[in-house]
């Protein structure tokens, strides 16, 4: 294990930012923290790099490379630090930003200026951004000066890289690409890295393994298929991409949705209850009549055609909205316009009870 | 721009408020100065230098620069710890201690002089006690050292106050994660960053201690060659009805306080555009 | 120099810096270990007590060594009395003048474009950058005896140096920029945009200025005032040059105290300096409530960019 952490809580005044987090992370992976704000993703992050302390728990570790790192301030712990702000040295120029860490370092460890200088352009080419080591960090582009931030992290030969929303101040066009970018850097320098994250997109792209985050506590861990597409949580399937949510119920064992029961959902010994059934739009069918299997009538009332994918909004008799997705070729075929009577057929779905849930 | 350039027009009182302006700035700041240069023009170049350049004249220049210089270098050193205690830590009755750090701006500078002359005399609050260890505060250059430290205390610190608040506390941690000490992270990333500002400041409580006439007079001693500031000189001059002396004297303080001044808006400048476009 | 000597250890390099702090908490990265932190907060506190705090309380320790009896006759005689006559009454004609000339230089400067702004800006700044006894001195030599209008001042027999017009002209020179640059960096904040809102709403100049442009800036306004007058009454040096230091006449209360103070006679030259010590804490007291809401007029004004400063 590269990274182990255990028991780590934190508090803020009132405010409990992370409740007991335990958490491992092997040598050379890339985990994203996926959260919404106020989760405690970034607090989780700052604790590994040492810029806060986890609460006083005589259980709780912070271990790097089997080696306890609890009571060692950030400047001992060699982690390379990425803000979301860049936060670059605005004095100094790139050249210098990225040399900051070894020309501070205790003299009898500290390289060379030769030696220092030869690691600088490395890094710098590298990040793409050599024969701008001149510069200073007013005369770059936003993403050239996370790319500098980067470089000036790994300058230090860390043993862990810790990403806080490295993308999040840059356009999406920028974001779209850094990310690929750090992906291929990533497979080419394999240092251990934390990437803190918002965007479950960018989780799910970047990532061997996402942590799914939600006040203060890890909801799930899994590779990126697995969370998507596995979710163990409510939390984790509402947070991941869009969701239907429907008010189902469970009888004799079985989930039901209105009078449809739900194929693959049992629950042995369970009479009776409540449940939450839940649908991706992709995994939803629409066809305009009716045939022997489950299905539920709706109505189009918006139509967005303009992707790959047509995004087809209905709604019930109820008056539930309900997300659809259909490829182009279907939405063609079927000629929808808004106001057609329809009728949608689950493909698949997952249903939590709430008392299964802890 | 062409569209807001017309609107303005749009707003009344333009000929009026800027006439005023011109008018009263004339009468008030213009013509009284001017007054100054054409009498020093009058004196005549051997004149002037007679009067601006002689050894009691140089010697209340030497003794003005080192004491305003010394002193402004004092508060510079104190002005950033105070600063810095004031902006980062939490201090019981810290909006009291900060309000007072106004209080040379506030204060009468006679008042001030007789103060700080009641508290560093040699029978004084403190001065009784620095006596008999043989340090001399009244009456000596470092009695005027003292004054103008009061006089230009508030300069640095209101000058660093800000830019020490604007400083990103993640460059900071940036620096800390990458493995520098705090000692370290305040040489190299954190006063490099407020320099400017600290320079400025220097350069006002400098500036302001150049002039400064009510808050040393009284602690000085005023002895011709030892104690005896520029300013003070140059109302010895007029009480003696030496009127060329006077101006001679005053018109070389105006220079040096206007290159001073031009000095500390390059200052400004320097600090906007080195860092335009924030990071 | 001694004082604070023994503290330039505050920042030096320290092991506790760096410091392997196994035994407890962790403390944030950007904080400073608890012995440096006491160090600096020590070090402040001993300088600013050295310089500012101790001198303050002298002023009234002194003014009351000789008993509260001495103190209060300081004040009832004829001299005393004319002091602070003149100082109010130079005050009184210094502040409105100068209020008038800031209201009016914003508004040229602020609500209109025009070449030679920043100069025009950089010459109303003038006066702070002219050493008092250089103000009082300029106008010596335009109105003194031997000055530029001497002789014709004299030959209508208007005395002006060494009376209280020269006073009141040195006065209003050293405190001239004082409402003038309060005003103008917040008025540039706030644009026209309101401006221009009520006059196309048929309001006329007068009425603009009265109803919107003057409630914005009052905070600003007052803070000006408080500082113009704070200067106003305390002006030593340019007062100095040209009042003549006729007592009971052309003496202001900070040419009192120094009178007092030359004829030692402390204790009634500490009794003067307390009152206008009290005046300079009343200032700093009203210069901190005003701040506040001037630092909202402020903020105000950046809203609708939704920047803050």
């Amino acid at each position: 294990m590269s990274i182990e952490l255990q028991h780590i809580s934190k508090t803020y005044g009132t405010y409990q930012a992370l409740r007991d987090v335990s958490l491992s992370i092997k040598d050379g992976e890339l985990v994203a923290l996926l959260g919404p704000s106020g989760s405690g993703k970034t607090t989780l992050l700052r604790i590994i790099a040492g810029l806060d302390s986890p609460e006083q728990d005589s259980r709780s570790r912070i271990r790097f490379h089997e080696e306890d790192v609890a009571h060692r301030p950030a400047a001992q712990r060699r982690v390379g630090f990425v803000f979301q702000h860049y936060a670059l040295f605005r004095h100094m120029s790139v050249f210098e930003n990225v040399a900051f860490g070894m020309r501070v370092m205790p003299r009898k460890l500290r390289p060379a200026k030769a030696a220092i200088d030869s690691r600088v352009h490395e890094l710098l080419q590298l990040v793409q951004l050599d024969g701008l080591g001149k510069r200073f960090p007013s005369q770059l582009s936003g993403g050239q000066r996370q790319r500098a931030a980067l470089a000036r992290a790994l300058a230090v030969e860390p043993r862990v890289l810790l990403l806080d929303e490295p993308f999040g101040a840059l356009d999406a066009k920028v974001r779209q690409d850094l990310r690929a970018w750090l992906r291929r850097l990533h497979d080419e320098i394999h240092v251990t890295s934390i990437l803190v994250t918002h965007d479950q997109e960018e989780a799910l792209e970047v990532a061997d393994r996402v942590v799914v985050m939600n006040h203060g506590q890890i909801e799930q861990i899994g590779t990126p298929e697995e969370v998507f597409h596995k979710p163990m949580t409510r939390f984790v399937m509402e947070f991941l991409g869009q969701v239907n949510m429907f008010r189902g119920r469970v009888q004799a064992g079985k989930a039901m949705l209105g009078e449809v029961a739900l194929d693959g959902h049992y629950f042995p010994g369970k009479e009776q209850g409540a449940a939450m059934v839940y649908m991706r739009p992709h995994e939803l069918d629409i066809k305009l009549y009716k045939n022997g299997a489950p299905s539920f009538p709706a109505k189009v009332t918006r139509i967005n055609p303009a992707g790959s994918i047509a995004k087809i909004t209905t709604q019930t008799t109820d008056g539930q909205n309900v997300l659809v997705d259909l490829s182009l070729e279907d939405y063609q075929r079927l000629s929808l316009s808004e106001g057609t009577h329809v009728y949608i057929y689950p493909k698949s779905s997952r249903v939590f009870l709430p008392e299964y849930e802890i | 721009m062409s569209t807001s350039r017309t609107t303005r027009t749009i707003l009344p009182g333009f000929g009026l408020t800027m006439g005023y302006t011109v008018l009263y700035l004339s009468l008030v700041v213009l013509i009284p100065l001017g007054a100054l240069v054409l009498k020093s023009g009058s004196l005549g170049w051997h004149g002037f230098w007679a009067a601006a350049w002689n050894p009691r004249v140089i010697a209340s220049y030497e003794l003005t620069f080192f004491t305003s210089f010394v002193s402004a270098l004092i508060n510079a050193f104190f002005g950033l710890i105070v600063a810095w205690t004031l902006v980062r830590y939490t201090l019981p009755g810290k909006s009291f201690i900060d309000a007072v750090i106004d209080l040379p701006f506030a204060l009468p500078t006679a008042v001030s002089g007789i103060a700080l002359t009641a508290v560093y005399a040699q029978n004084g609050w403190f001065g009784r006690y620095l006596e008999p260890l043989g340090i001399r505060v009244a009456f000596t250059p470092l009695g005027i050292i003292v004054a103008l430290t009061f006089i230009g205390l508030p300069f640095v610190v209101r000058t660093l106050q800000p830019a020490i608040e604007e400083i990103d506390r993640e460059t900071e941690e940036a620096a800390a994660s990458l493995g520098a000490n705090r000692w370290q992270t305040f040489w190299r990333v954190i006063l490099p960053t407020i320099l400017p500002a600290l320079l400025t400041g220097f350069a006002l409580s400098f500036a302001r201690a150049l002039g400064e006439y009510g808050s040393v007079v009284f602690i000085s001693g005023n002895m011709p060659m030892k104690t005896e500031i520029t300013s003070l000189l140059i109302i010895t001059k007029l009480e003696q009805y030496d009127y060329a002396g006077a101006t001679a004297i005053a018109t070389m303080m105006l220079v040096a306080s206007f290159v001073l001044l031009f000095a500390i808006n390059l200052l400004q400048w320097w600090n906007g555009r080195k860092f335009r476009g924030a990071v | 120099m001694s004082v604070g000597g023994s503290s330039l250890a505050g920042i030096q390099p320290n092991a506790s810096l760096v410091g392997d702090d196994i035994t407890g908490r962790l403390k944030r990265a950007t904080d400073e270990s608890k012995l440096v932190k006491g160090l600096l907060i020590g070090t402040s506190l001993g300088f600013l007590t050295l310089v500012l705090f101790v001198p303050l309380v002298a002023i009234f320790a002194e003014a009351l060594r000789k008993g509260i009896g001495v103190f209060l006759a300081s004040f009832t005689n004829h001299a005393a009395l004319s002091a602070i006559w003149l100082t109010v009454l130079t005050s009184a004609i210094c502040v409105p003048l100068n209020v008038v000339f800031g209201l009016a230089s914003a508004w040229a400067i602020t609500k209109f474009q025009f070449r030679g702004k920043s100069a025009l800006i950089t010459l109303i700044d003038l006066p702070f950058a002219v050493s008092p006894v250089i103000s009082g001195l300029i106008f010596v030599l335009l109105f003194g005896m031997q000055g530029l209008l001497g002789p014709w001042l004299r030959g209508h027999d208007i005395q002006i140096i060494f009376a209280a017009p020269g006073i009141v002209l040195a006065t209003l020179f050293v405190t001239f920029p004082f409402v003038a640059r309060e005003l103008i960096p917040l008025m540039q904040e706030q644009g026209t945009d309101e401006e221009l809102a009520a006059v196309s709403l048929g309001a006329s100049g007068w009425q603009t200025f009265w109803r919107v442009t003057l409630p914005n800036v009052k905070w600003a306004l007052l803070y000006g005032v408080i500082l113009c007058n704070a200067r106003a009454m305390g002006e030593f040096g340019a007062v100095s040059v040209v009042s003549g230091h006729i007592r009971g006449q052309t003496n202001t209360l900070p040419l009192h105290v120094e009178i007092l103070y030359n004829e030692y006679n402390f204790a009634a030259a500490f009794a003067v300096a307390s009152l206008l010590a009290l005046l300079a804490i009343l200032t700093l007291a009203a210069k901190t409530v005003v701040e506040w809401r001037v630092r909202r007029e402020y903020a105000q004004a950046l809203e609708p960019t939704g920047a803050e400063e």
